[in-house]
């Protein structure tokens, strides 16, 4: 396939990026997402919008995160030298309020009073939940049953601010189900309620949308880069499962081409035992919640269980634009198994003082594969999405000591 | 679509105006809960007084609808139903009913996973005469819904509450066969709809088109059936039926003797509602 000139320009008007994006959703929803789109577009055009988001990025969220020289792993490591971009010392622990605070920000100009979000690790949904406490909004979460019990110190954090976690039951109880049942909650409520989505997924103009509100991470780190470097970054690398902290890292730097840059999928038992999350590894294009991506599906189009590790990445698909990137080739995407991620939540800790969620863990996990073989002047950065403390109870359990 | 042939579709919406009454359109989910039991429920639905038959096409992640579907969808998977095996069912079903028109209604996946031209060549053989797929609105016309209608198959399209006098158009163009008017903000299933509020959206549906106006999410009993049907061209009915399935299931969730016996005779009362109750409207 041709390079297009740039890589930043998508979606075009009808929400797609290549064949992937779109707006695959029942006619009762197309009306209130035709408004949230020209809202958007009209709260970009205002510049108190652009006031306010500043204002809390950096008195509420803590922005900027800072670019951290991670010293002793790139010492261990013995090849590049590895930044960290810490969106895990954002407000609540993740990458995810940076997106929540511009939806938010957003349903508050609509006059829209009731929020609905859905959330895997519990990130998103504390991050919404965070949110709505401070601006006064009614506040429901929808969390897969299985992910409520292993994602339980979040599930009582939301509860703390005020917000009602509904497990789902449904389907195979993780964070695809409880996006059907935010769907059907914003079907059956849908004047007067808000869907917060948490990843670069969903309908026309979600992907682009929460892309637009993440990209502060690569904003950043070019500027932190250049300051600490006096250069660009010589590669980047997430972790993904809808690929919302990914994005914000990687889509400043598209156009860069001295830039490579690497997305890491969750391989879960490993990409041959069927048991894994990597959709564009092991997946194929379809169209789930609102858009047509890469998807983890059986023959019949029917849509597989994702397994991994991570409550995050545990998602049988991934955001739209990932697709396109992926088919074009502008991104590598990888992935990391659920034994691997562990070794790297391990290292990242006793080497760095800085226990990362699982999420981020597999990004980690693919640093400890990729940076031995780069030479001492390659600036390589990876995304720490998030703080690991959700994930103690898991790991312990997991590792057989019980805290 | 001025230049199309009569369809079963247009015959059968005639022949119930010619009636003076709304049409029964009748949902199960193809497979539920399993091919042999399914296929008997399809073949007995018309005699037991469905006019039209929306033949569900599970899909493992159906937004759009209420527990109850969503449930008859799982067990139909379970038992390994595919998109094929649907197209299949509606080939037997015409070996002995060349007259009721039969719609598949599902979700877009099962038929890009099939392939769109393969599909509709296949669902055109089989006698499936049009399709109502949740997740494809207007904007996405080029999916499935333009090809569809270039293959003589009907789009349906749904039209729901907060589909406004502005978006009405865009939602009727391109729609064939009839309207599906959702008749609440909702999954399936779920709230019971206001007659009253139904006939004047069915009205304002009807200023805009001259394609019959069927009825449903929501409508469970005859009496609310009756209701419905006295403001519309049909009345569909869909998670009592699912549910009537589910009811008769033993302990393991097979099918008892009673599976067959539990949708037809729900049918029975639902049609007798239906057929008791004049169109207030005149065409």
């Amino acid at each position: 396939m041709n390079a297009p000139n740039s890589f930043r320009t998508g979606p075009d008007e009808n929400g797609h990026f290549g064949i992937f994006g779109g707006r695959f959703v029942a006619e009762t929803l197309m009306p209130n997402i035709l408004e949230l789109e020209a809202a958007y577009r009209a709260a970009c055009a205002d510049p108190s919008y652009k006031a306010e988001m500043e204002e809390g990025l950096k008195h509420y969220v803590g922005r900027p995160s800072p670019l951290y020289f991670a010293e002793r792993l790139t010492e261990h490591l013995g090849g590049a030298k590895i930044y960290l971009k810490r969106e895990e010392l954002n407000h609540t622990g993740s990458h995810k309020v940076n997106n929540v605070l511009g939806q938010i920000l957003l349903a508050r100009r609509m006059g829209k009073k009731r929020i609905i979000a859905e959330t895997g690790a519990g990130q998103h949904g504390v991050a919404t939940a965070t949110l709505c406490a401070r601006y006064g909004l009614q506040c429901v979460v929808y969390m897969g049953a299985v992910d409520v019990a292993r994602q339980a110190p979040n599930v009582f954090r939301m509860k703390m601010l005020g917000a009602e976690v509904v497990p789902v039951q449904s389907g195979s109880k993780t964070l695809k189900d409880a996006m059907n049942e935010a769907l059907r909650d914003w079907v059956t409520n849908v004047r007067d309620t808000f869907y917060c989505i948490g990843t670069v997924a969903g309908p026309h103009p979600y992907p682009g949308m929460v892309r637009d509100f993440q990209s502060i991470i690569g904003i950043e780190t070019r500027a932190q880069m250049l300051e600490a470097e006096g250069r660009l970054p010589d590669s980047l690398i997430a972790c993904i499962g809808g690929g919302s902290n990914a994005m914000g890292l990687f889509h400043p730097f598209l156009d860069d081409p001295s830039v490579a840059i690497y997305g890491v999928e969750a391989a879960g038992h490993g990409i041959a035992s069927g048991l894994h999350a990597a959709s564009l590894t092991g997946g194929r294009p379809g169209v789930l919640h609102g858009n047509r991506t890469y998807l983890l599906m059986d023959d019949d189009g029917q849509i597989a269980e994702a397994h991994s590790i991570s409550a995050g990445l545990d998602y049988p698909g991934i955001g739209p634009e990932h697709s396109w990137l992926h088919d074009i080739g502008r991104v590598n995407y990888i992935s990391a198994t659920d034994e691997e991620a562990l070794a790297a939540f391990q290292l990242l800790s006793k080497l760095e003082g800085i226990i990362p969620a699982l999420e981020p863990a597999h990004a980690i996990a693919k640093v400890i594969e990729i940076a031995p073989t780069l030479p001492a002047d390659h600036l390589m950065v990876v995304n720490l999405s998030g703080r690991g403390d959700k994930d103690i109870p898991q790991v312990a359990e997991i590792l057989g000591s019980r805290l | 679509m001025t230049s199309r042939l009569p369809t079963r579709l247009d015959a059968r919406f005639r022949a119930c105006a010619q009636e003076g009454r709304a049409a029964l359109v009748t949902f199960v989910t193809a497979g539920d809960p399993d091919l042999a039991t399914s296929q008997a429920i399809l073949a007995a639905l018309p005699g037991a007084g469905a006019d039209i038959i929306e033949l569900g096409v599970p899909f493992t992640d159906p937004m759009a609808d209420g527990p109850a579907i969503q449930a008859g969808g799982l067990r139909a998977l379970k038992g390994g139903q595919t998109l094929a095996k649907t197209i299949a069912m509606v080939r037997a079903f015409r070996e002995s009913d060349a007259a009721t028109p039969v719609v598949l209604m599902g979700y877009y996946n099962p038929i890009y996973i099939y392939g769109v031209p393969r599909f509709l060549e296949d669902a055109k053989a089989a006698g499936v005469d049009g399709l109502i797929v949740v997740d494809l609105p207007p904007e996405e016309d080029g999916e499935l819904c333009l090809p569809a209608l270039a293959a003589g198959l009907d789009f349906i399209r749904l039209a729901t509450p907060t589909t406004d006098d502005r978006r009405l158009p865009a939602v009727l163009t391109n729609t064939a066969g009839f309207v599906y008017y959702v008749s609440i903000n909702g999954i399936t299933g779920s709230a019971a709809p206001d007659p009253d509020a139904v006939a004047g959206a069915v009205a304002r549906i009807k200023s805009h088109t001259g394609l019959p106006v069927a009825v449903g999410f929501g409508v469970r009993t005859p009496e609310q059936a009756a209701a419905i049907a006295a403001g519309a061209d049909g009345v569909v009915v869909g998670s009592a039926l699912v549910d009537a399935v589910r009811r008769s299931l033993d302990a393991e969730g097979h099918a008892t003797a009673e599976t067959v016996g539990a949708v037809t005779g729900l049918v029975a009362s639902l049609a007798a509602a239906v057929r008791g109750v004049a169109r207030q409207a005149a065409e």
